[in-house]
Formats: structure tokens, C-alpha cells, sequence
């Protein structure tokens, strides 16, 4: 059964496609001193607002820049055997200013899933459309545009799918408007 | 109205059947209400269970769905009524003929439920169509919508000719369909039911009390109140109240001030 670790991929990638590669984000300190609370047992748990803000970023996964993604989706598909093109999802770094799209590529022998991530600016979300070689991607990206506002650049039909046609605003964003009556008081800014 | 009834239990001894006009019209339509057969989300499976043998709503004459609105005489809005869906909701009670009843099965067609401050569903069905019965649950239980049927069948038992809206020969009465604006739900190009605000229009009240709506907007855009925190809550009408529920906030103000006695608590 075909199993490829994260690390392996960004190797992999790192030799045949130079340069499709975003820098890696190192993780904060936070991470490595809970780590150490852990090793230390049953150390305290630490506080809110103790540390420094984690960096939500920072990941193992492999990111490429949007703009060779194509490229890297064919190496996946053709060199590695990954076919399948399961899932595509966006999601929304309110505070970093990123909208980050995450793809799941699958071997059709079985295995875990390979996934590969690229990051937008949240003001000008545009990414490469995988839709003329994996047809599946149709709808899946049409969901993003219509819900997160990306742009994918060579859709074939880049139209709302959820939402109406008329409806104006990107309902899965972390800014979107949510006040309601549901909770009295939370509602409030 | 109980003389009349012992006479016409004393005239049953001997064999003579009495009735009105009006009991025996009623005793018709309510042994016979035919369910719309259509579901929204996960409540429709409650109502499927319900129609089926073990619960069989058979036995009240309401087993049988009927595929078009033409037929039906009762819409079980079953499950979430999403804000796209909404339209054809309207557009099917629209195509029902009078006399048309409907039960708001579960919290989603009710108020919205869970999702009442999402960005897709609509808040109660009740703003776009009059509901006779409401059923909480989320989904509710199957006898809990045959309580629903028997409470629509005691309304039904109390219509009188002279006044139900679709005796005689005035003209049905059609329900504006929504629209799909920018922002959310319009009615003739006014708002009424926003994406990610309150609903800007008051639910239709039931049509056993009067269904009208009160005009005025339930949920203004301002800042909300605990009517409960409030000594000046005034109950609007014996059915109503802003916010919550009256009786709720009326003994709640009355209540007194709990007073904990320490020293007792610390002697035992």
C-alpha cells in the first residue's frame, strides 16, 4: 500500500520541481514548551494569554506557490500515482491576511492521502483551476469561490453554487457578519 | 353546548342521531387530513416513521401523502427550510387548496433551530407562511407529531362555518413568494429575512387566533434586552410577549430573592 509522509513529499518535491516550494514557517516557541511541560509530567497547565500567539502557519504539510500549482498536481498524478483528486477545501486566516487552499490527492492502491496546501492573499484570492484535468474539481472549486471568494483562474464555469446568484458577500469568512438572536448578549460586538 | 350534548347522547339511546351542520363538516375534514409528501432534512425521517406501521398515523386518517399540493390538505414543513428552498415552500402552500393547514415540525422549521444565525436558513417558516401547530424536538419524536395531528384535529373541531377564512366564496388567499436579493430574502424588493442579521419582518401569527401579523418588526436592529432584567416588562397580549416567553418573565419578576443562610449550611 502506497504511503508517502509529508516529509518525503516536500524531498521529493525540493528535487524534481525546484523552487515550488513557499519557506517553511518554523513553528513557534509555544510548541516546544508544552512539549517540555509534557516531558516534565504533570507540570501545570499553562494559562491563557501566557504565551506568545501560536503561529497558526506553521505546518509540516507541503505548501507551493499558487502559481505552479498545476505543475505540482501533474507531478503528484503522474510521476507519484496519486490520481484521485479527493477534496479541496479553502481556509480562512482571518488574522494573517492568507486564505489557504488544501487539496487531498489519493492513490488509487490505497493509503493515506497526500495533501498539498497553497496560500492567497485574503484581498486578491486567485488560484490556478485543476478543473481541465481533474473534472471532480468542478464543483468542489465553485464551493470555494462561493463561499470563500477565491478566483480560480480557468474554470470553465465559475458561477455561485450554494448561494443565490444575486447574494453578495463570501458567507464562510472569518469576517463575515454573524451577528444574530440565537445567543442574547454574545450578539453584540 | 353541554345540553346539547346530553340530548343528543339521550337521543343516541334510542336510536336517533343528531348533529349540526357545522360538527359533521368538521368531524370530515378532520377524520380525513392527507399530508403533503414532502421533507426538508432529518425531521422527514421522523415523519416516514410516523406514517409507517408501528406509529401509523392511519389510524387518525391521515396516512395517505399525496404527491401534489392539488391534493393535500395538511403541509408537515418536515426539517430545515433552508433560505433557497424557501421560495418553493411558499410556492407548494400556495398550490394547496382551502381549506390548508400547516404543522412546523421541529425547531428548524419553527425558529431555525441551531442554524437560526447561520447565513442559509430561514428563520421559521412562520415568517412567510400562517402555521397552525408547532412542534419543538429537534428532530421530534413520532408521537410527538401525532400529538401534533390530534391538536390540529381539536382546531379543527373548533372552526365555525361563519368565520374560517375559506368558507364561502372569497378567494384564496395567495402568499407572496420571497426573492433572492443581495442581502438575503426580499418580499416585493423589501428585506425581510437578511443573511447574518435578525428577521426584519414579524411571523404570522396562527390562524386560529386571527392570523394576521402584528405590522411590527419583532427583532429591530438594535440592542436587545432581557425583558426578565427588566421591571418595566409589560405582557402584550395574554399569547405574547417580546423575547421570551411571558409567563416566564412575569413569575420570574415576582419571584423573591433567594437568600442562602450560611450559618445554617456550615451547622449541619
Amino acid at each position: 500500500m502506497p504511503k508517502m509522509s509529508a516529509a518525503e513529499l516536500k524531498e521529493r518535491l525540493a528535487r524534481d520541481l525546484p523552487g515550488v516550494l513557499m519557506p517553511t514557517r518554523t513553528r513557534t516557541q509555544t510548541s516546544s514548551d508544552s512539549e517540555a511541560l509534557v516531558d516534565g509530567g504533570k507540570a501545570a497547565h499553562p494559562k491563557r494569554g501566557e504565551h506568545a500567539p501560536v503561529d497558526l502557519l506553521a505546518t509540516d504539510d507541503a505548501v507551493v506557490y499558487p502559481e505552479r500549482l498545476q505543475e505540482v498536481a501533474r507531478y503528484v498524478r503522474d510521476v507519484l500515482g496519486y490520481e484521485l483528486l479527493s477534496n479541496i477545501t479553502a481556509v480562512d486566516y482571518l488574522a494573517d491576511g492568507v486564505i489557504e487552499m488544501v487539496y487531498h490527492f489519493f492513490h488509487l492502491g490505497g493509503g493515506p492521502a497526500l495533501v498539498i496546501k497553497t496560500r492567497v492573499p485574503r484581498d486578491h484570492p486567485v488560484v490556478p483551476s485543476l478543473t481541465n484535468e481533474w473534472p471532480g474539481a468542478n464543483l468542489q472549486e465553485r464551493e470555494a469561490f462561493d463561499l470563500f471568494g477565491v478566483v480560480f483562474t480557468g474554470h470553465p464555469n465559475l458561477t455561485r453554487i450554494y448561494m443565490w446568484d444575486e447574494f453578495e458577500g463570501w458567507p464562510m469568512r472569518k469576517d463575515f457578519p454573524k451577528q444574530g438572536d440565537k445567543y442574547f448578549g454574545d450578539s453584540g460586538e | 353546548m353541554s345540553d346539547d350534548r346530553e340530548i343528543q347522547l339521550e337521543a343516541e339511546k334510542h336510536g336517533i342521531f343528531l348533529t349540526t351542520m357545522q360538527r359533521f363538516y368538521n368531524w370530515g375534514r378532520r377524520s380525513s387530513i392527507w399530508p403533503l409528501s414532502f421533507g426538508l432534512a432529518c425531521c422527514a425521517i421522523e415523519m416516514m416513521a410516523t406514517g409507517l406501521a408501528r406509529f401509523d398515523l392511519a389510524r387518525f386518517g391521515a396516512e395517505m401523502f399525496r404527491a401534489s399540493p392539488r391534493q393535500a390538505d395538511l403541509m408537515i414543513v418536515a426539517g430545515t427550510v433552508t433560505k433557497k428552498m424557501a421560495p418553493q415552500v411558499v410556492r407548494l402552500y400556495n398550490q394547496m387548496p382551502e381549506p390548508r393547514y400547516v404543522i412546523s415540525m421541529g425547531a428548524c422549521a419553527t425558529s431555525g433551530g441551531p442554524f437560526r444565525d447561520g447565513y442559509n436558513v430561514l428563520r421559521g417558516i412562520d415568517l412567510l407562511i400562517p402555521v397552525d401547530v408547532y412542534i419543538p424536538g429537534c428532530p421530534p419524536r413520532p408521537e410527538a407529531l401525532l400529538h401534533a395531528l390530534m391538536t390540529l384535529q381539536k382546531q379543527i373541531d373548533a372552526q365555525r362555518l361563519n368565520q374560517v377564512r375559506w368558507y364561502g366564496k372569497r378567494e384564496a388567499k395567495e402568499y407572496p413568494v420571497p426573492t433572492f436579493g443581495k442581502h438575503g430574502l426580499e418580499i416585493d424588493g423589501k428585506l425581510i429575512d437578511p443573511v447574518g442579521g435578525l428577521p426584519l419582518v414579524s411571523p404570522y401569527t396562527s390562524p386560529s387566533q386571527g392570523e394576521t401579523r402584528s405590522g411590527m418588526i419583532e427583532h429591530p436592529e438594535l440592542v436587545r434586552h432581557f425583558p426578565i432584567m427588566d421591571e418595566t416588562v409589560e405582557r402584550e397580549s395574554p399569547y405574547k410577549a417580546t423575547g421570551i416567553a411571558p409567563e416566564i418573565a412575569y413569575n420570574d419578576l415576582k419571584r423573591p430573592a433567594v437568600e442562602v443562610n450560611h450559618a445554617e449550611n456550615e451547622r449541619r
